[in-house]
């Protein structure tokens, strides 16, 4: 592995998220949608918690995730300069792996400025601190596995809106997994339940952090980088 | 040997794009790609830098193979690709950095490098500039700069003057040229009299065969068995085009004799002989002889245009 090419690669994709509109959208809307949230509850069910931002961001994910990504690889297939990246003494999981941590860094940013409401609320009430670090890690968590399935969905097409649909629906299947369980038979329900996204981020969110669910996590993240980056390679060696 | 191509194939699907070719490039050798469009040159130039594979055959390039060997490959090429692909929302230096970073320069080397290539390449008034704003013959300067930015020691160049103006054509050539001194440059084209002005070798590609292969000078001997000579006479004006035509082919060894132009007692004429023999002393001596006054005698060279056009006239059919 060649960090220094990730390295290049992770550099140049953030910065190009900060150069166009992309990152400040991403942040402004993300933002706004989980403030009215957070706030309209707030008062009405006065209890210090932040279970509204646990609650709202994978919701929102499903949309912000494949919206974030689906430049990320498409766009190099369409406009052709996949074939400039490709002529470069760079392998293709150093691509996807520098584009997803890219991606995840531009979550990292968004996610941040919701620490205000910690700060916020823990000076209105006392905190289960906790569950909050918990809370943080499982979004992070729930957040890169979105990212990187949507990095896969972006690696199968040259056009935006295909990879956009295509990595809605992974991540929604995903995330829907868990709420359509009880009209399964158990034996198939125990299995789904492990794939569910969202049993595993109840877990963490609850500030119980399980190693069968971080494994979870890191299984999920590596194996969809893994299909992206075979996607790649046969684009290549076909 | 730079650059080594043994029996490459490609397919995609069941359509063959290159069928079976073979050839060698030396350091220091220009080497001209042509042929019509479709006859295999990208996608030849594309197996070579490694974007794609080979169906059949193998390629090595300053003895790494493609396959087995790849990333050293890439680390010694300097590829432009086709359609120039670039990071439009980068700007120049932006751009020459990320490739360098890429292409393992050392990082102390780095801004050397990126001003090299911005003076080289004329790119300095530019070089804050997003490569969306460029205008065309910009932007091929930037996928230049670029090609280069590593100082490979082969450059694979697809169309490089395509959309530069004449001035900045000739200076691209000129650097070629100059680069082509240590390094091996294959290029591809269209333009034919690029091929004549920058390259020592010559591989016409045609429906993925190779149609001929060497310096311009010996496909043009080789091509074409007889002389051309072009002839301008002023005669008096009783005589016919058919009345000259017989006395001139009393020349040994002349086969045709065409018209070209015939105005106000002037006669133009193409003389073509079957064999390499230089007739234009005989063909002086005949105008003397029948007191035609001589305006004009030159060696006509058979032009790449006619060689390309020979080879690759099948593919028109």
């Amino acid at each position: 592995m060649n960090i220094t090419n990730i390295k290049y690669i992770f550099q140049k994709e953030l910065r190009s998220f900060f150069n166009s509109p992309v990152a400040y959208i991403v942040i402004v809307v993300y933002l706004a949608i989980l403030g009215w949230f957070f706030v309209s509850n707030l008062f009405i069910n006065n209890i210090s918690t932040l279970r509204t931002v646990f609650e709202m961001t994978p919701f929102l994910l499903l949309f912000f995730a494949p919206a974030m990504t689906m430049r990320l690889i498409s766009e190099e297939k369409k406009s052709g300069t996949l074939e400039l990246l490709f002529t470069k003494p760079i392998k293709e999981y150093e691509i996807v792996t520098g584009k997803f941590l890219a991606v995840w860094a531009l979550y990292f940013f968004t996610l941040s400025p919701t620490l205000c409401y910690y700060l916020t609320v823990s000076i209105l009430g006392t905190l289960d601190t906790g569950a909050v670090i918990g809370g943080y890690l499982g979004l992070l968590l729930v957040g890169a596995v979105f990212l990187a399935v949507s990095v896969f969905g972006s690696a199968l097409t040259e056009n935006q809106v295909v990879a956009f649909i295509v990595s809605l629906f992974i991540v929604f299947t995903l995330f829907i997994l868990d709420k359509i369980l009880f009209y399964l038979p158990t034996s198939i329900a125990v299995v789904l339940e492990y794939v569910s996204i969202d049993y595993h981020f109840s877990n963490i969110a609850r500030g119980v952090i399980d190693t069968r669910d971080i494994i979870y996590y890191f299984s999920t993240i590596g194996f969809a980088l893994f299909l992206a980056t075979n996607v790649l390679q046969k684009r290549r060696w076909a | 040997m730079s650059i080594i191509v043994n029996n490459l194939s490609k397919y995609y699907g069941d359509a063959k794009a290159v069928d079976d070719i073979t050839f060698e490039v030396h350091t220091g050798e220009i080497l001209g790609f042509l042929g019509p469009n479709g006859a295999g040159k990208t996608t030849t130039m594309r197996i070579i830098t490694c974007y794609l594979s080979p169906s059949a055959g193998s390629i090595s390039v300053e003895g790494h193979d493609v396959h087995t060997d790849s990333l050293e490959v890439r680390k010694l090429v300097g590829y432009l690709p086709e359609q120039n692909p670039l990071y439009l929302d980068m700007n120049v230096l932006e751009y020459l950095q990320y490739t360098a970073q890429l292409q393992n320069v050392p990082k102390p080397l780095i801004p050397r490098r990126m001003k090299e290539m911005v003076d080289g390449c004329g790119l300095g008034e530019m070089k804050h500039k997003d490569i969306g704003q460029l205008s065309k013959g910009y932007r091929q300067r930037v996928g230049l700069a670029a090609a280069m930015i590593h100082d490979p020691k082969v450059l694979i160049l697809d169309e490089p003057t395509s959309g530069l103006d004449p001035n900045q054509i000739v200076e691209i050539r000129s650097l070629i040229q100059a680069l082509g001194k240590q390094k091996t440059v294959v290029l591809s084209t269209h333009i034919l009299p690029e091929v004549q002005a920058t390259c020592n070798r010559v591989i016409i590609i045609n429906r993925g065969k190779i149609a001929a292969d060497g310096p311009i000078e010996d496909l043009q001997r080789s091509l074409h068995g007889g002389e051309k000579i072009l002839i301008e006479i002023e005669i008096p004006d009783d005589q016919t085009f058919e009345m000259v035509s017989i006395q001139v082919k009393s020349v040994p060894a002349i086969e045709t004799v065409s018209l070209i132009d015939q105005r106000n007692g002037t006669m133009k004429l193409s003389v073509e002989t079957s064999t390499a023999t230089d007739i234009r002393k005989e063909l002086f001596h005949l105008c003397v002889q029948k007191g035609w006054g001589l305006l004009e005698l030159h060696r006509v060279q058979t032009s790449l245009e006619d060689i390309f056009r020979q080879l690759t006239s099948d593919s028109v059919q």
